[in-house]
């Protein structure tokens, strides 16, 4: 796993590659058996931009096949994390990560990983249905094309599965070459899904996934989660508390400090536990503020 | 049940009393007076113009025909078409097309996906900005200097290479500003959507953000086609002929183009300059042919515009697809 992560950039395998530790270092602890692995652990994130610090001293695991909801108010930096994970972040240019996202033990920021690599094993679904202006079929098919799969029989048997994993198909089947503009908020948002999952990720991340969408489409999304959260890792941000404690395992509540002297906000981690913990006995006055609606 | 609604009889017309009183936006009224004054100011000297021209040509079509198109220059009135004027400004169009086109295109996706945000690159697109600015003469300069004299041996000193290959780079600043600012128009979601499912970031233009960008960019290299094909200035100082252009028999196409020439806006300059005697057979003066050649060149730019707009539906209903 860590070869084919840094396979593009790395051909001399005697280099030592220092993010590999071992495999999960936090496993053993008091934790127990029964949890499963961790897919990602971050250890002291801060993110920049430009000299603004958006977010600081992030320290939390990921765990395989979870559900893990980051909530908090606007601006508190939990889309800032979870787009560390994947490094979109690289697409700004002054954005800045430090401390250490480690994804299996590899370090995402190292020198040596491929980004391209990186988002291709995780997929992500955006806060606004992104659809490409093309065809139905053309959008879940893309992602496979780049990933080298060409026979047309294979391409199809991909976008008919994704489709059904997003539960989509049966609204599109008969209109695959239509474009993916002329479906409704909430196809479009599963479309995106299935484009997401099309390519074989092993972790989704979603970036507050039902904000513009109607309750209907929301539970649509919702009920598709918990049906695929199986087979993936699911990290989602959303400003819907209500969302957090029906569909995640484990929420991370964020914040926002002000900095007295430079009157500058930076988001901070204040608090990660189990969902039913954070919703009745959170650990925090602050957490606790926000999850009963007093937000302080 | 008689008050409430003699009530609402009441409360109806004190509603309307005050919803129909109150003064009138007078001053945005004059306010769009005046702009449709202006736009009807512009409009009517534009109409003026393109009357008098079109009007004055129409004899020059009939007594001449196609022979006015098909006609070398000459000293008569009688004879004179512009061919050549057609033949040098189509070859312009072509070397834009062929040089400024990709080199345009390519710099402005490199300054808008690729190009850091540096000083350096903050420079560069102030000066691209400067350079679209330029008076049209002082790349006629640059033509001379570089590529009539210094590059004669390519080139052939005074020749259409030279002038097409000038009027590419003048162009170049205007497509690569409108590459650039189409290519910004992008809604950076198709950025992102393209990389969330593992493309590079060649990938990611190539499929999402140029097709996107298509319109605006074809919008922005046939405007600049058009400036290239109107430019009389530059052309002046390369050294096009005003007079009357000679054409040795037996010459190749790479004789021609490296040959003596001339261009439409060259012959309508040459023609106004043409004492203004009529011919003797047809009664037309070279006023009258230039107004003619007016209309040659204009529909020459009307065609390559109307190119362009259905190029650009055509891009447009496949982004809407």
């Amino acid at each position: 796993m860590n070869d084919h992560l840094t396979s593009m950039t790395n051909d001399s395998t005697s280099v030592p590659n220092p993010s590999v530790k071992e495999q999960n270092p936090m496993s053993a602890d008091a934790a127990g058996a029964t949890q499963p692995p961790y897919v990602f652990s971050t250890t002291d994130v801060a993110v920049y931009y430009g000299d603004f610090r958006a977010v600081r001293d992030v320290n939390l695991q990921i765990r395989q096949h979870e559900i893990t909801a980051f909530i908090g108010p606007s601006g508190c930096g939990k889309s800032t994390v979870l787009r560390c994970f994947n490094r979109m972040n690289d697409l700004i240019q002054s954005a800045r990560v430090e401390g250490s996202v480690e994804y299996h033990g590899v370090d995402l920021y190292d020198p040596q990983v491929n980004a391209v690599e990186v988002r291709r094993r995780i997929g992500m679904v955006f806060q606004k249905a992104n659809p490409f202006p093309k065809s139905i079929y053309d959008n879940v098919a893309y992602g496979p094309k780049l990933s080298g799969v060409k026979k047309k029989s294979d391409l199809d048997d991909i976008v008919e599965r994704s489709l059904k994993r997003a539960a989509l198909w049966d609204e599109v089947k008969d209109r695959l070459k239509a474009s993916g503009l002329g479906l409704s908020g909430g196809q479009q948002q599963r479309l995106c899904i299935a484009r997401a999952v099309a390519v074989d990720p092993e972790v989704l991340l979603m970036d507050e996934p039902c904000s513009a969408l109607d309750p209907i489409a929301t539970a649509r999304i919702e009920d598709l989660m918990q049906e695929i959260k199986d087979e993936y890792t699911i990290v989602i941000v959303t400003h819907n508390m209500q969302q957090a404690a029906r569909v995640s395992d484990r929420v991370a509540f964020f914040t926002t400090e002000v900095n007295t002297e430079s009157d500058r906000r930076t988001g901070v981690l204040v608090e990660y536990d189990e969902t039913g913990k954070i919703f009745s006995t959170p650990g925090d006055d602050r957490t606790e503020a926000y999850v009963t609606g007093r937000f302080g | 049940m008689a008050v409430t609604s003699s009530i609402r009889e009441s409360s109806a017309s004190v509603v309307r009393a005050s919803l129909t009183s109150g003064k009138r936006d007078v001053k945005g009224m004059l306010f769009a007076a005046m702009l449709l004054l202006c736009l009807l100011t512009a409009m009517f000297t534009l109409t003026i113009l393109l009357w008098d021209v079109i009007v004055q040509s129409i004899p020059v079509f009939q007594k001449r025909g196609s022979g006015f198109l098909t006609n070398d220059l000459a000293s008569s009135p009688d004879k004179a078409g512009v061919s050549q004027g057609i033949w040098g400004s189509l070859v312009i169009a072509a070397f834009v097309v062929i040089i400024a086109f990709p080199v345009g295109i390519a710099a402005g996706v490199y300054l808008e996906e690729y190009a850091k945000p540096t000083r350096l690159t903050s420079f560069i697109q102030l000066n691209i900005r400067n350079l679209a600015g330029v008076p049209s003469v002082v790349y006629g300069i640059l033509g001379l200097i570089v590529f009539v004299q210094a590059l004669e041996p390519i080139t052939g000193g005074r020749s259409v290479i030279a002038a097409g290959i000038t009027l590419a780079l003048l162009v170049l600043p205007i497509i690569i500003i409108t590459t650039a600012e189409s290519i910004r128009a992008v809604p950076n979601g198709l950025r992102e959507a393209g990389f969330g499912v593992g493309g590079t970031r060649w990938e990611t233009t190539r499929d999402h953000v140029l097709p996107y960008a298509a319109p605006g960019i074809l919008t922005g290299t046939m405007l600049a086609v058009a400036r290239a094909l109107g430019e009389a200035a530059p052309l002046l100082l390369i050294g096009a002929i005003t007079g009357r252009l000679a054409e040795p028999p037996g010459q190749t196409f790479w004789e021609q183009l490296q040959g003596k020439f001339t261009a439409m806006p060259i012959i309508i300059y040459g023609w106004a300059n043409e004492v203004n005697k009529p011919g003797k057979i047809t009664g037309l003066t070279f006023e009258d042919l230039n107004s003619a050649a007016i209309v040659v060149l204009l529909v020459m730019v009307l065609v390559l515009n109307a190119a362009a707009i259905l190029l650009r539906n055509r891009f447009e209903k496949r982004r809407q697809s």
